[in-house]
């Protein structure tokens, strides 16, 4: 039996939930309110006349064409990431159930990047990628493949795409090996009768029955990518090159630190808002309906 | 349809050896149940039956066929499980069609079969549900239906009707009996229960801390244990254990408890004075005014028949089945049919038969 606590009068409780409202308030919600108000006004270049605009950010920033890369952007960024982490983190998952008894140390070795700084994180990856002093990076400009993710686009997307991935493998592989584990053995065991092969009884039995655990990580490695990623990407590229690693969170952050732009930038961050609070939502969705095997 | 042979099957896990060489013989078309207290090793055994652990030592050979190196996708068997195992997230039409798809049927093909099967079975109703939106018993039925369509050489069925309830348990019983003489099937069913393995089995194994203690059919079994351990095991109350020593030149028992009785069977092989156990059920013990003292402790009426339970003098436990009723607290003489003892020896627990006359 659950026992509930009951407190006498009404102040006692209000004040002990108190520290976390002004918590959320003071950091949360007044910030926010602030992006939405600023993201209906603009200011002049020298910062010393505010007007209300109404929706003309929004307008602008849709008509950008920049921003309509930088979106682009930010989706092919998304997509990478979330397909690597979860196909990786998938396949570490299935080979760690499979010997169980040894997988202590796996796992802690696995768990390990999700404890990282992304700063840290960052710079291990600029030793392994950097054209001069970087392992691979040295070693494939050496094996006559020319690489450089500071001059090009193209791998510098990748590279990013990496390194975010790499940092989420463990949190997927965590929630991947208890899915994998509380599939009970016996069916299994009851496919392998019926004549299926591993590869047959994997994509058929197990994945189907890892979906909900699937998609309940394709939702949070979205949100990661979208949102969490301004650490990696400001520490190995900066946007860089030319833009081409410029996601729409880093992009929000450079209007409003570096160009000063609170009006397109308050405008962005709202947008990123309703991005989040739409994947939210068909998140719960997806919980309050999904099928429990 | 197959016959099925084990030959010196072992099985260790690690250090430990829970299979000690089990040979069995089994005929095309013939249910063998395995039954034996639990951790005795019968899942293992059928699960190396299945392919599914590999046997430390010996063979498994179906039809003639040596299968011990096949996967279990390999050897052309069905399995049904005590948590009956179907997959969760396929209607029950799919999980019978299952092993179908995979040996490439058509789908007409499948449709058919899977039709026949759930009406020999009566759950045509139930082809588009999926297994949780089913009872204990319609997914036990399912798991059958599984099994069935596959025409499957084998049968092996471990406990599967432990999860169901006592009614339900009696009904799938007959209906498995019913299922497995029409389709002719060869089976091994695995239970702890000696009720379903007496009303099941062509023949029993009697299975005892990883060894076959006795293959027999059930009223053999049951009338011939092979060792003190199968004689406790079948039979309800089970049966009496008094100890006793040779005598009379190997012609009767002389009682711990104090009298001597002699074998209606014939003489006994081994030495004078030579410690035995003797076995007696407690439906062949009977009152008789010139019978042992048996000073009672507990008497269970059961409507048509009462179980007493008291003491010898020397202070053996005894258990007595009377039909009928009997008297509540006391002393009640009782008697030993000579012709209803099974004697065993006292330290190996074997059976012991009169030595053939010369
Ligand atoms: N995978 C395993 N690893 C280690 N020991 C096991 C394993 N499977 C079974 N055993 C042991 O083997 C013995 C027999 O088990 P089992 O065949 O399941 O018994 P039963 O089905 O007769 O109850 C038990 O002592 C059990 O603990
Ligand atoms: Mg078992």
């Amino acid at each position: 039996m659950e026992r509930k606590t009951v407190f006498e009068g009404k102040l006692l409780p209000c004040l002990l939930v108190a520290p976390q409202l002004l918590v959320t308030i003071l950091f949360f919600f007044w910030p926010a309110g602030q992006a939405v108000w600023f993201a209906f006004l603009r200011q002049d270049a020298f910062g010393i006349r505010t007007s209300f605009v109404g929706l003309e950010n929004f307008q602008d920033l849709f008509a950008d064409p920049l921003y309509l890369e930088t979106l682009r952007n930010t989706l092919v960024f998304a997509a990478g990431v979330s397909l690597i982490a979860l196909t990786v983190a998938l396949l570490l998952a299935v080979m760690a159930d499979r010997q169980i008894r040894g997988a202590g140390l796996y796992r802690i070795l696995l768990v390990w990047p999700y404890a990282i700084a992304p700063a840290v994180a960052a710079v291990l990856w600029i030793f392994l990628f950097h054209p001069q002093i970087g392992l691979l990076g040295r070693a494939l400009n050496e094996a006559g493949l020319p690489f450089d993710y500071k001059l090009n686009g193209t791998q510098a997307m990748l590279v990013v795409i990496l390194a975010a991935a790499w940092k989420q493998v463990s949190y997927n592989f965590i929630f991947f090996l208890a899915g994998l584990q509380s599939i009970p053995k016996s069916v299994l065991e009851a496919a392998a009768i019926d004549g299926a092969r591993p590869a047959y009884r994997f994509w058929t039995v197990t994945f189907p029955l890892l979906s909900p655990t699937t998609f309940f990580l394709l939702v949070v490695n979205l949100v990661y990518a979208f949102f969490e990623t301004f650490g990696v990407i400001d520490a190995l590229t900066k946007g860089g090159p030319a833009r081409a690693t410029e996601t729409l969170i880093y992009r929000a952050y450079i209007d409003g630190r570096v160009n000063l732009d609170l009006g397109m930038s308050s405008a962005q961050s709202v947008v990123l808002m309703l991005v989040v609070i739409l994947l939210t939502a068909v998140q719960f969705r997806f919980i309050e309906r999904r099928v429990h095997y | 349809m197959a016959t099925l042979d084990l030959a010196g099957i072992r099985k260790s896990f690690g250090p430990v050896e829970v299979l000690h060489g089990v040979d069995l013989a089994v005929r095309d078309g013939e249910m063998i149940v395995i039954v034996g207290a639990s951790g005795c090793g019968k899942s293992t055994l059928l699960r190396i039956v299945a392919g599914l652990e590999r046997p430390s030592g010996g063979r498994v050979v179906i039809g003639g066929r040596d299968v011990t190196a096949l996967e279990p996708a390999e050897r052309d068997i069905a399995m049904v499980f005590q948590n009956y195992a179907l997959y969760p997230h396929m209607t029950v039409a799919q999980n019978m069609g299952y092993g179908l798809r995979i040996r490439g049927l058509p789908r007409a093909e499948i449709a058919r079969r899977v039709g026949e099967a759930a009406a020999l079975l009566g759950i045509e109703a139930l082809l588009d549900r999926r297994p949780r939106q089913l009872s204990g018993g319609q997914r036990q039925r399912v798991a059958m239906g599984r099994a069935i369509v596959r025409e499957p050489k084998l049968f092996l069925f471990d406990e599967p009707l432990s999860n169901l309830d006592a009614k339900l348990r009696v009904q799938m019983r007959a209906e498995i009996r019913r299922l497995q003489k029409r389709l002719g099937v060869t089976s091994l069913f695995v239970t702890h229960d000696q009720v379903e393995a007496m009303t099941l089995g062509d023949r029993l194994v009697v299975m005892h801390q990883g060894h076959a203690a006795q293959v027999a059919t059930p009223m053999e079994v049951f009338e011939r244990p092979a060792d003190t351990y199968v004689a406790g095991f079948i039979g309800s109350p089970a049966m009496n254990v008094l100890a006793g020593r040779l005598a009379e030149g190997g012609r009767a028992v002389a009682l711990a408890a104090g009298p001597v009785i002699r074998f209606a069977d014939g003489p006994r092989p081994g030495a004078e004075g030579e410690p035995l156990t003797i076995g007696i059920r407690p439906e062949h013990l009977r009152p008789d005014p010139a019978g042992l003292p048996l000073a009672l402790e507990l008497v269970e009426p059961l409507g048509s028949e009462t179980v007493l339970h008291g003491r010898l003098p020397g202070g053996e436990a005894l258990v007595v089945k009377l039909a009928g009723a009997a008297p509540r607290e006391g002393v009640l003489p009782i008697a030993l049919p000579p012709e209803a003892l099974h004697v065993f020896q006292a330290g190996s627990g074997k059976r012991l038969d009169p030595a053939p006359p010369a």
